[in-house]
């Protein structure tokens, strides 16, 4: 037991805050960025206080863009990023749970052997096999489209992994009484597996998401046009304008944009996303 | 309700490994049965292949005359009642015992009036919508009987329901799970490792040791006359005293320590035979002052109130005595046992000599 004293509280709760603010200062000057015009940043004139420009500068952030070489507004790239994540994390999850679904509860030849074949996968990210992954996109017509976008990122030995250290923990029992009870494969896997996995999904589903929201180099690579790309990608190109001032302003409210969506998905799951990594409901 | 028959039944696992050796076993309807055996001996394998968890090697298992070696779990009329309870953690007790019944398309308005009734019947009824999570081990276990209750199943099995209770639960789940069998009369397969369990809830324990069935019959039978030197010393708490002896003439047997007499008539050797003695704690008396068939020295005492179990030896072997009454003075005293309590074994086989 740690020892109680009167400034007991007060030193960890000093670091704790001292950690928050070195972790939100930047944050928040961002946010005064966003709230100035241009011209201030650009001056160096920066101050501490949020400026008045907060609704002006988001509105033509989120609807025009800037007025740069890429004139696309961050609406679009929101969009294009909530549905890479999402499809990248759900298609994650539903891809790894049924094939760990097949490796624990199926037996069949070479069983093991495509479980490690699926293992082995985490050596080989897609940076590591950009050019073949890029070649087979490209030859399949995907570029600059949601599929090449997601596709090539959903296979996960991780989230197969996960899923199947989990399912080895449900007592054989289960499956058993669920014989005895009439269920067949299917009925299991909906009836007893599915509901038992909900916080584990919801985990994976928090961790996924934000996976595919930092998404750089894929997408980067796969999409030329400028409807289609990412809001990361988005900007990056916002400030690599050599023709132009860079419109600070405009591409700090871009950051604060692209910090939104994770954050609300934390936050959100935040509850079922520490059951799932604590809490063993059997 | 329905008979069980075993012809022949054996389990070969892939191996090699013989876990079930050729088991033929007829359960008469409406019985309850006990499996009996140490761990390992293949009593719970014989269970899940009746069941259909397992699959069976050779011979053929039928239920209510139906071969069924072939026939999936859920359609074979059985219900089992499994050692962790295997509920399912996110339906409500209802849901639980709902389940199967909605799988087999039984009518919503018979799955409900079922498990009202199950629930009356275990008096489970005031937790319905609770998960099994917030029941506890006694109240888990009764859901787990009223799953297999509404099936109104051909037999129910039973896989050690009791050891994950503690002891006081045990006795009380021993006697309303007897209770239940004596309403609902329907053949019952019950496994356990425990002997007190299978004596006082069988009508017949078949007792099993490495795959095989050693002994079948009434509790008491199995108790008074076991058939072989493991039976003998698998029932009955403390184990039978097992003894070397020599037969000295008809109906005396010397076992070192001192000379013992038996009923010849059932036990009928040639003199001179070595056998084994077995003798239970509880059949040893103290012999009168200064008689006495058996020289006992005591090494140590146990107390467990209505009874002292002192430990000692007779010549060369190890001898548990249970002495109820004051305990008799001094290390060496001799006892003596009646004729008909004395059982001989054959040393090699391990069979007992008794007449058939």
């Amino acid at each position: 037991m740690v020892e109680r004293r009167r400034f007991g509280d007060l030193i960890p709760h000093l670091v704790l805050l001292t950690g928050v603010a070195i972790v939100a200062f930047p944050v928040y000057l961002c946010f005064v960025g966003s709230t100035l015009d241009q011209a201030t940043i650009a001056n160096g004139q920066m101050g501490l206080t949020p400026g008045p420009l907060f609704f002006e500068t988001y509105w033509r952030t989120l609807f025009v863009g800037t007025s740069g070489t890429t004139r696309e507004p961050v609406a679009t790239m929101l969009l294009n990023s909530f549905v890479m994540a999402l499809a990248i994390a759900v298609g994650k999850i539903a891809i790894s749970i049924i094939s760990s679904y097949a490796v624990v509860y199926f037996k069949f030849p070479l069983r093991m052997a495509a479980f490690w074949l699926i293992f082995i996968t985490l050596m080989l990210p897609v940076e590591v096999r950009i050019y073949p992954t890029y070649k087979i996109a490209a030859d399949l017509n995907l570029l600059n489209s949601y599929a090449g976008l997601t596709l090539p990122l959903i296979a996960s030995a991780t989230a197969t992994l996960f899923f199947r250290q989990f399912f080895m923990t449900i007592p054989d029992e289960l499956i058993e009484a669920s014989k005895l009870d009439g269920a067949g494969p299917f009925r299991f896997f909906k009836d007893t597996v599915l509901p038992l996995s909900r916080t584990n999904i919801a985990a994976l589903f928090v961790i996924l998401f934000i996976y595919g929201w930092n998404q750089y180099l894929w997408p980067i690579l796969i999409t030329t046009r400028d409807d289609m790309q990412t809001i990361v990608i988005g900007i990056k190109k916002m400030i690599v304008t050599a023709d132009a001032l860079t419109e600070w302003n405009v591409v700090m409210a871009t950051a604060m944009l692209a910090m939104l969506p994770p954050v609300a998905v934390v936050v959100l799951m935040q509850r079922w996303f520490v059951k799932g990594l604590v809490e063993t409901e059997k | 309700m329905a008979s069980v028959t075993l012809q022949d039944v054996r389990k070969v696992y892939a191996g090699g490994v013989e876990a079930v050796q050729g088991v033929t076993l007829d359960i008469p309807d409406g019985s309850f049965t006990v499996l009996l055996g140490p761990s390992g001996c293949g009593k719970s394998t014989l269970l899940r292949m009746i069941a259909g968890l397992e699959t069976i090697t050779a011979g053929t298992v039928s239920i209510g005359g139906r071969i069924v070696n072939e026939v999936e779990p859920a359609d074979r009329d059985i219900a089992m009642v499994f050692q962790n309870y295997a509920l399912y953690p996110h339906m409500s007790v209802y849901d639980n015992m709902a389940y199967g019944l909605r799988n087999h398309g039984v009518p919503k308005a018979e799955i409900e009036s079922r498990v009202a009734q199950a629930a009356k019947l275990l008096a489970i009824g005031d937790f319905l919508d609770r998960k099994p999570r917030a029941l506890s081990g006694g109240q888990r276990q009764r859901v787990a009987m009223g799953r297999a209750i509404v099936r109104e199943p051909q037999a129910f099995l039973f896989d050690e329901p009791l050891s994950n209770l503690d002891a006081k639960l045990r006795v009380q789940m021993r006697i309303e799970i007897r209770r239940l069998h004596n309403r609902l009369k329907a053949t019952s397969i019950f496994v356990t490792h425990d002997q007190i369990e299978a004596m006082t809830m069988a009508d017949k324990i078949v007792v099993m040791n490495g795959g095989r069935v050693e002994q079948t019959g009434a509790p008491n039978q199995v108790y008074r006359f076991p058939a072989t030197r493991f039976v003998a010393t698998f029932i009955g708490s403390p184990a039978m005293n097992l003894i070397p002896g020599r037969v000295v003439e008809s109906g005396l047997v010397d076992v070192g320590g001192g000379r013992i007499a038996f009923d010849a008539a059932t036990l009928p050797t040639e003199v001179g035979r070595e056998v084994e003695v077995g003798i239970r704690p509880e059949d040893l008396r103290l012999a009168g002052n200064g008689g006495g068939a058996l020289t006992f020295t005591k090494d140590f005492a146990e107390e467990l109130g209505a009874t002292r179990l002192f430990h000692g030896m007779v010549g060369d072997a190890a001898v548990v005595v249970a002495l109820a009454g004051p305990a008799p003075a001094g290390d060496t005293f001799g006892l003596s046992a009646a004729p008909e309590a004395v059982h001989l074994f054959d040393p090699a086989s391990g069979n007992s000599l008794r007449k058939a």
